[in-house]
């Protein structure tokens, strides 16, 4: 028994002083004035570092794994002051422009008068697709521009209960007729490209700053280099209104909240400078030019107005249908 | 009147997610939408923190500010609050938020939002106080009853605090000077422009 006894505490003490070996590397890693604090993440670290902090959570919604994103006080800033004021003077600036040049200039006549004689300038699908997208333009231009300014200038007029009506009602007609406005500016850009590409004599027409000081009437193909403009900003500017607007409607599509900051930027600042240069092409089109507006309303213009204006291409379009055609329309006026 | 804040003490939280599912609780808040979430940063690293976050009715609140319809209001308590009756659901006040509060209960294809949510600091909404039309469009309204938000008054580990920013701000003080360490007063110099130094 006394030997069993004694071989027990040899064993027990073996025991301990194996513990405490082994112990006394952990000791020797924990001195007594640890601070737990001392690799803990900093907000203003990592807010220094991307702008944004995120992590990991437990609900399924990854989105909300962000939790904190200061740069939305960036876009704040964008959206309640630059745009407004690139959109004011854009638009605003746009229309005195118009009315100054239009009480200077007054409307652009057809110097020769009108012959009688009419040619075909757009077929009935091309006015179809012009009024259709334009149509579409209009009721986006004033819905979104609603988004901007319609507290500003709408909400106290008629109150908030009127102003929420109607701005859900043109929130959905934004959404829904960009898809129609979107076929308008594919069409668009397939239908009139060939017209459009520029050349020499567009050069010479905008020396000649398009005939619109003066009496001044450069030679132009179909579409003029005023037009072209026009082309390619209702193509370009539609495509990134567009696109930009899209990924608005379709959010975390392949973007974040970052990106869609980004691209409400982009769809606002293209969008209000369209509607600027849709006004310059309205006032042109209407009260601008004598003889303009029949081009897209009844899809033919005055012979003298399309020599004056489209002289190059008169020529092709005697060339191709004939110029004894036009001769013979000629001749079925009364004679001297 | 007091100047109601939230303030989570990340050193306290242990990512229980308790908030979450009081807040879910109390509110009967849409499927889907999460008025408070925990997000733990640097999981599983030395120095990892949890931080549980919602609408921090930020000073001078960026949501505010961008709405087009302007339904969001100020209460006295300097709760940020909206009108759900008035919100056209367009995700401005998302795009703006520094904390991803807002969100709105369909996904947003072809621009159908629905209504924004959004934690109310268990305020309700323009609704008269604490009826059911109130309850139903925004949740409880504690604080008509005298009581703070449950997801603070309910943290086991009294992380996460609400109330009074000057009087969560003095215990979070004293709580840094009494342990040595704090990590700070995650998102109040983005909601508040300040910061609580001890």
């Amino acid at each position: 028994m006394a030997v069993c006894t004694r071989v027990r505490l040899v064993l027990i003490a073996v025991a301990l002083l194996v513990f405490a070996a082994a112990a006394a590397p952990v000791a020797a890693q924990q001195p007594s004035s640890v601070d737990p604090n001392a690799a803990a993440v900093q907000e203003q670290q990592l807010l220094e570092q991307l702008n944004r902090i995120q992590g990991l959570g437990t609900i399924p919604d990854t989105k909300s794994y962000v939790i904190e994103q200061p740069m939305g006080r960036v876009w704040r800033g964008f959206h309640e002051v630059w745009l407004p004021w690139i959109g004011g003077i854009a638009v605003l600036g746009m229309l005195a422009v118009l009315i100054i040049f239009y009480l200077w200039r007054g409307m652009v006549r057809i110097e020769s008068g009108r012959s009688g004689i009419n040619i075909v300038r757009f077929s009935a699908f091309e006015r179809f697709v012009h009024w259709m997208t334009a149509t579409c333009f209009i009721i986006l231009a004033l819905s979104g521009l609603n988004i901007t300014f319609g507290k500003h200038v709408l909400l106290p007029l008629i109150g908030p209960s009127a102003f929420s009506s109607w701005s859900l009602a043109a929130k959905y007609a934004h959404s829904l007729l960009s898809f129609a406005f979107t076929l308008g500016v594919v069409l668009i850009f397939l239908m009139w490209l060939s017209g459009n590409i520029l050349n020499r004599v567009d050069i010479q027409w905008l020396k000649r700053g398009g005939g619109m000081v003066g009496h001044d009437h450069p030679p132009a193909y179909r579409f003029n280099a005023g037009q072209k403009m026009i082309y390619w900003i209702v193509v370009l500017g539609g495509a990134a209104v567009a696109v930009t607007g899209y990924l608005l409607m379709f959010p975390f599509y392949g973007t974040n909240i970052a990106d869609m900051q980004i691209a409400q930027g982009v769809h606002g600042v293209v969008a209000v400078l369209f509607i600027a240069v849709m006004l310059a092409h309205i006032y042109i089109g209407t009260i601008g030019m004598e003889g303009a507006f029949e081009a897209m309303g009844e899809g033919t213009v005055d012979l003298n107005w399309a020599k004056e204006h489209h002289s190059l291409w008169v020529e092709q379009e005697q060339a191709r249908t004939g110029a004894a055609t036009m001769q013979g329309q000629r001749s079925a006026m009364p004679a001297e | 009147m007091a100047r109601m804040k939230f303030l989570c003490d990340a050193d306290r939280c242990i990512e229980c997610n308790a908030c979450v599912t009081a807040c879910k609780n109390e509110n009967e808040v849409p499927w889907g939408i999460n008025r408070r979430r925990v997000v733990t940063i640097n999981d599983g690293k030395p120095g990892e923190r949890s931080v549980s976050m919602a609408c921090m009715h930020c000073t001078d609140a960026p949501c505010a500010a961008v709405c087009p319809v302007s339904c969001f209001y100020t209460t006295a308590d300097a709760v940020v609050l909206h009108s759900k009756d008035l919100c056209i659901g367009c995700g401005y006040c998302f795009y703006a938020c520094p904390f991803g509060a807002p969100q709105y209960p369909r996904v947003g294809n072809f621009g159908s939002r629905g209504k924004m949510d959004k934690c109310t600091y268990c305020t309700g909404g323009p609704e008269a106080d604490n009826s059911a039309i109130e309850y139903e469009k925004y949740g409880a309204n504690r604080l008509a009853q005298g009581k703070l938000p449950l997801c603070a008054e309910m943290c086991s580990t009294k992380s996460l605090l609400a109330g009074d920013g000057e009087i969560i701000a003095q215990i979070y003080k004293d709580r840094v000077a009494k342990r040595g360490y704090g990590s700070g007063a995650w998102g109040w110099q983005t909601a508040y422009r300040e910061t609580i130094t001890s």
